[in-house]
């Protein structure tokens, strides 16, 4: 939390006043029983009806200063807090997008997400009700002991000693409560999945017949859930009754010593009404100073989260050293071998291989055998644990992302679309692609169907993550959202997988026919999409195993083979 | 809309019927609470009243009347009222949770009870909303409800009988002015209401656009888009904090205005309250110091019920809401149970036969018309056809997901209407494409269909569908633990482990939908190879879009908007050169 508190910087003068004027609030408001007092004594006292009318009218003088300072603060504090939260939102938004492949595989998408909404959000709240409350509820509870202090030590010293025990009361039970709460929310979770998992698996559990085995564990859990609650709940339904029972008891020991005080002739009634009073704010105030400390431990929990996102360092790499060298392979993989985070086994392991400018690439192997990997080392998406991969001689650490970027077009596995139109989409590449440009990235892409049968062309409107297009649709789109930057480096990441074999067989030559001669890389299953590759790569549990034209791995390639002819009948045999 | 909301209203009520012991028990205490609240002051305006001045207070003795006897009913009054509000709040968490227990549970058996329509109809997550969140609404509702109305409305009563009581005139000076807060409260309510409804629409804008960016963040860094992003972002960012500063400023008057509400009535209190001493009216009112300190104090209490009630009906309007929502679900319709007298399907031989079946998902739109299949025991058939012929649909009526609209399903000659559904779904064993693991160890998410497996049957099973390799590469074996549906595994590994899942319980009949669509080739066909050994005497129903996976059935059925266009071996559908030549031929063309 601490470290979030910069965020506050720009802040600085509401952060001030807000506190300040609840500040101010608290004393209009402690000098209320000062002026009850002063009625009772002189006023009734000496039966002034005049002061007494003058006194009510300064009760409601502090009234409306008291309310003129509170909604200043509420305005200062509110302005603070959010205020606090956009600079917060965008450093996290920013530090999000600087994430490496690895960091974002390790979060997970919808942890980011919770970070972004919930978290900050909670401390937005956290930060609001710290600026309003704070200050003012202990202000609150001291100054009417300071008060009582005033009137007289010895009903000062009552004060102190209440305040003592109910603190301890207080704390003892936010104590032992908040890590009950976070069990409790543990156990909701816990609910949670079973409800999920069977929906997601209803077809599964029926099948297995399972339906009274779900329900006997839902049961379970839920009644672990009931009962935590209740337990909790029996904890922290003693805190209204004891800070009650303490007050009171204060109480009864205040006006016995004012008693004894009125009629030593050291206090009078009204005073002993003041105590009394001071006595009844502390309560009030107790009150809400426990959801205070409730709403900030959540928060300072949401804050800790949020921190360990902003302190993940970020990837990006912007500084260029080297020259390339033009008589260099073009992109050369040296012993590469990658680990990912919590996997025991190098995903991929030595693999080295030299490109030249302008070749096509494929790449196969069966599920997990690290195809994706390979590819998402050139745009430096993932760090190698050893190794290096080097463009024209120049690791592609040296070269900043952006520039590396720059020079890729990457076609991911998955074929996502976002909400805009489609000519919206095709810029993503080339932020000022005329039509015509993209028009020639889509016919490349043979998409060309896709925009012409849809009502609107280029502007039709793309729902959020392309929904109101098919499969296909959508990987051919992506694939001419790559072409629109005419990259020097092509990566189809198995992209071409929802295609016929007709479409994929026209798109591979039309790839072959681009002015600008891309490096391409092509992932895929199918031995068609790749046979005619200058060089196709073999992998197998993140080792290549062959390197090669399509007919020389079928003579030395084992697998290669295996895998072609689980395609193709042994043409002749 | 009104007599819907009274429906849902009954309705906890009804649920609350079991807990009448309860209830009494609570409302008895709250009284006692609300009493004891309501007394205290009294007694110390009684004492402070003993205290006049020096030389002139009245100790008394402990029983005499005075302040000690008052000392000692106080610390009675406390006590009781301490213990009251414990148990008070105690008894309405018991009631809450237990109802929120009991909702929860009838809700999650009708889902398992629901029909597949109704699941596949409505999204996952309305469905855990309503179970989860809905309900979590629902309680804090309740549970407030319990405690503030009650303890509210209870305060309200008392507090104005005591100052009636006390002096009456001065209590019609607070009944005048007190409707006052509640005005600034609505007024205030009803202005922040529209600024909310903004800030949630912006937010929500917001969200969208995370979930989006962030979601997708791999092709964002790609296209090197980060900055454009920002761009944009900060843009709704902008917009969101305009608006949440007006709702949050102008909600947070709420508090203050009516504490300033609050101190009108109390300088008027002081004021009536001290020129009535000062001038002793002519009125036949009893009044003295004491009395006006208590009615001060009274004064104070009065209008924080009226701030906290308004805050409860709120709550307790969106609880009602919840709970219709809750409601809904646990009153939808559950498919038609299992007639009584069905039979219990053992030692099946798979004759499997669909006569004259028509089936539709909705009524505007038919899919299958006058379906005729038949499959003896142990053949494979095979089903193939463009996206939404209605393949797997054919698997929902197989398994009796879905039921025919008309025609009939039979297995060995037994109308699967009047078999039971758990003994006609045993006799199956289903792999679909979209695979799916329970949170667990793989250990318990093989033996799901035979939860009595030995360690070697479950390796040999492992071993057939050559899942147990990539299980003994992971950290704890057998014991890994995986996550909410598999999400630390590649598709063609949780595929792997689906397949293992059958090949342990080995069933007489195999529906196999896409099953080894995400798994390489190679091991696809090292897997085929497995199942032609269990499919061996077993009668098998089997969706590829990969054709070479199904050469070898007896036979092809070849699908087309709900109908059968073509059917026949590999060797005769080729040569019948027809719709499914064509689709074979397709792969070659280079």
């Amino acid at each position: 939390m601490r470290k979030l508190l910069k965020y506050l910087k720009n802040y600085k003068l509401q952060s001030v006043l807000a506190p300040l004027f609840k500040l101010l609030e608290a004393i209009f408001e402690l000098t209320v029983p000062l002026v009850v007092s002063v009625i009772i004594d002189k006023g009734i006292g000496g039966a002034d009806w005049q002061f007494v009318t003058y006194m009510c009218l300064i009760l409601v003088g502090l009234g409306v200063v008291g309310l003129i300072s509170a909604v200043s603060a509420q305005y200062f504090a509110a302005k603070a807090a959010v205020g606090f939260s956009k600079q917060l939102r965008h450093d996290l938004f920013c530090k999000m997008q600087s994430l490496s492949y690895s960091d974002i595989d390790g979060l997970g998408t919808s942890k980011m997400i919770t970070r972004m909404t919930s978290d900050v959000n909670q401390i937005q709240s956290g930060v609001n009700l710290v600026l309003r409350l704070f200050m003012r509820s202990p202000f609150i509870v001291f100054g009417a002991m300071i008060m009582a202090f005033l009137i007289n030590v010895t009903a000062g010293g009552v004060f102190a000693i209440a305040i003592a025990v109910l603190c301890v009361i207080v704390f003892s039970i936010m104590l032992i409560s908040i890590p009950l709460y976070k069990n409790v929310q543990g156990k909701l979770d816990k609910v949670t999945t079973s409800t999920r998992e069977t929906l997601t698996g209803v077809r599964v559990i029926r099948a297995f017949c399972k339906e009274d085995d779900e329900i006997d564990i839902y049961n379970r859990r839920n009644t672990e859930l009931t009962k935590s609650q209740k337990f909790v709940g029996k904890i922290s339904a003693l805190m209204n009754p004891l800070t009650y029972a303490v007050i009171n008891a204060s109480i009864i020991w205040l006006l016995y010593i004012g008693a004894l005080k009125v009629d030593g002739g050291v206090l009078s009634q009204g005073n002993v009404v003041a105590l009394y009073n001071y006595m009844s704010q502390i309560l009030i105030e107790l009150i809400k100073l426990a959801n205070l400390i409730i709403t900030v431990t959540k928060s300072f929990a949401c804050a800790g989260r949020v921190n360990e996102i902003l302190e993940m360092k970020s990837s990006a790499v912007e500084a260029m050293a080297g020259v390339m060298k033009e008589n260099m392979p073009y992109i050369s993989f040296n012993n590469v071998c990658v680990n990912y985070a919590g996997g025991s086994m190098d995903a991929l392991s030595d693999i080295s291989f030299t490109v030249d400018k302008g070749q096509t690439v494929g790449i196969i192997g069966g599920t997990g055998a690290g195809k994706t990997t390979l590819v998402n080392m050139i745009p430096h998406f993932y760090e190698p644990r050893q190794g290096e991969v080097l463009i024209k001689g120049i690791n592609v650490k040296n070269i900043g992302d952006t520039e590396l970027r720059d020079r890729c077009g990457i076609v991911p596995q998955k074929a996502v679309l976002f909400k805009g139109t489609i000519r919206e989409n095709m810029q993503w590449g080339k932020t000022d692609a005329s039509d015509s440009e993209i028009m020639d990235a889509i016919n490349s892409a043979q998409a060309s169907d896709v925009v012409l049968s849809k009502q609107d062309g280029l502007d039709e409107i793309v729902e959020q993550g392309g929904k109101n297009f098919s499969g296909g649709q959508r990987q051919r789109l992506t694939i001419a959202r790559a072409l629109v930057k005419k990259p020097e480096i092509l990566i189809l990441d198995d992209s071409a997988s929802a295609l016929d074999y007709a479409t994929d067989a026209n798109l591979r030559k039309s790839l072959k026919q681009l002015d600008y001669n891309p490096t391409v890389f092509i992932v895929s299953q199918r031995t068609s999409s790749i046979r005619h590759a200058d060089k196709i790569i073999v992998l197998d549990s993140g080792k290549m195993v062959g390197c090669g034209t399509h007919e020389q791995l079928l003579d030395t390639c084992e697998i290669y083979r295996e895998i072609h002819y689980s395609q193709f009948q042994k043409e002749g045999a | 809309m009104k007599s819907a909301k009274s429906g849902v209203l009954k309705r906890v009520l009804k649920q609350l019927k079991g807990y009448r012991l309860w209830l009494t028990a609570t409302i008895f205490c709250a009284l006692i609470a609300v009493a004891g609240t309501l007394a205290v002051p009294v007694f110390f305006g009684e004492i402070i009243n003993l205290i006049v001045c020096e030389g002139n207070v009245n100790f008394g003795s402990l029983l005499s009347g005075h302040i000690y006897t008052k000392f000692l009913l106080i610390a009675g009054c406390i006590a009781l009222t301490s213990i009251a509000q414990w148990l008070m709040n105690v008894i309405n968490n018991h009631i809450t949770y237990n109802v929120i227990k009991d909702v929860r549970e009838e809700a999650f058996a009708n889902i398992q009870r629901l029909p597949l329509k109704y699941i596949d109809s409505h999204s996952y997550g309305d469905i855990v909303s309503r179970n989860i969140a809905d309900v979590d609404q629902f309680a804090d509702g309740l549970l407030m409800g319990f405690t503030q109305l009650f303890t509210g409305v209870l305060t309200i009563i008392g507090t104005l009988v005591m100052m009636l009581v006390i002096n009456w005139a001065i209590a019609l000076v607070v009944v005048v002015i007190t409707p006052l807060s509640l005005f600034v409260a609505k007024f205030i309510a009803s202005r922040t209401y529209s600024l909310f409804k903004k800030t949630s629409e912006i937010r929500g804008e917001q969200t969208g656009f995370i979930d989006e960016m962030i979601g997708n963040i791999k092709v964002v860094q790609a296209f090197n888009r980060e900055d454009e992003n920002i761009e944009k972002f900060d843009d709704i960012n902008e917009r969101l904090t305009k608006a949440s500063l007006k709702s949050i400023f102008y909600s947070s008057l709420t508090n203050p205005s009516t504490r300033f509400v609050n101190s009108i009535v109390y300088a008027s209190v002081a004021l009536t309250g001290a020129l009535m001493l000062i001038f002793q009216t002519p009125l036949p009112i009893i009044f003295n110091v004491g009395l006006l300190t208590s009615l001060l104090s009274y004064a104070n209490q009065y209008t924080k019920p009226f701030n906290e009630i308004s805050g409860v009906i709120t709550e307790l309007q969106n609880a009602v809401a919840c709970a219709g929502r809750i409601y809904e679900l646990i009153d939808e319709k559950p498919q038609t149970p299992d007639a009584e007298d069905a039979k219990v399907l053992s030692s099946v031989n798979g004759d499997v036969e669909f006569e004259n079946v028509c089936f539709s998902y909705t009524d505007d739109r038919k899919l299958i018309e006058n379906l005729n299949v038949k499959a003896k025991s142990g053949q494979r058939i095979a089903i193939v056809g463009p996206t939404g012929c209605g393949k797997t649909t054919l698997i929902n009526l197989l398994m009796r997901f879905y039921e025919p609209n008309s025609g009939l399903i039979s297995v060995d000659g037994n109308n699967i209407k009047d078999i039971t559904r758990k003994s006609l779904r045993q006799n199956y064993g289903m792999v679909l494409q979209d695979t799916w693991l329970k949170s667990g160890t793989i250990r318990d998410n093989i033996k799901i269909g035979k939860p009595e497996a030995t360690e070697e049957e479950i390796i040999s099973a492992s071993k057939s569908a050559h899942a147990h390799n990539f299980i003994m590469q992971l950290s704890d074996g057998y014991d890994t633990v995986i996550t909410e549906d598999g999400g630390n595994l590649s598709q063609g590994q949780k595929q792997l482990l689906c397949i293992t899942r059958i090949m342990l319980c080995l069933p007489p009949m195999l529906i196999l939908d896409e099953a080894t669509s995400s798994i390489d080739t190679r091991t696809e066909q090292r897997i085929q190879r497995a199942f032609a050994k269990l499919m061996n005497g077993r009668t098998s129903f089997i969706i590829a879009h990969r054709l070479s996976t199904i050469k070898e059935a007896d036979l092809i059925i070849v699908m087309e908007n709900g109908h059968i266009v073509e059917h026949g071996t590999h060797d005769s559908l080729l040569q019948a050169g027809g719709f499914y030549s064509k689709l074979y031929n397709s792969q070659f063309a280079i």
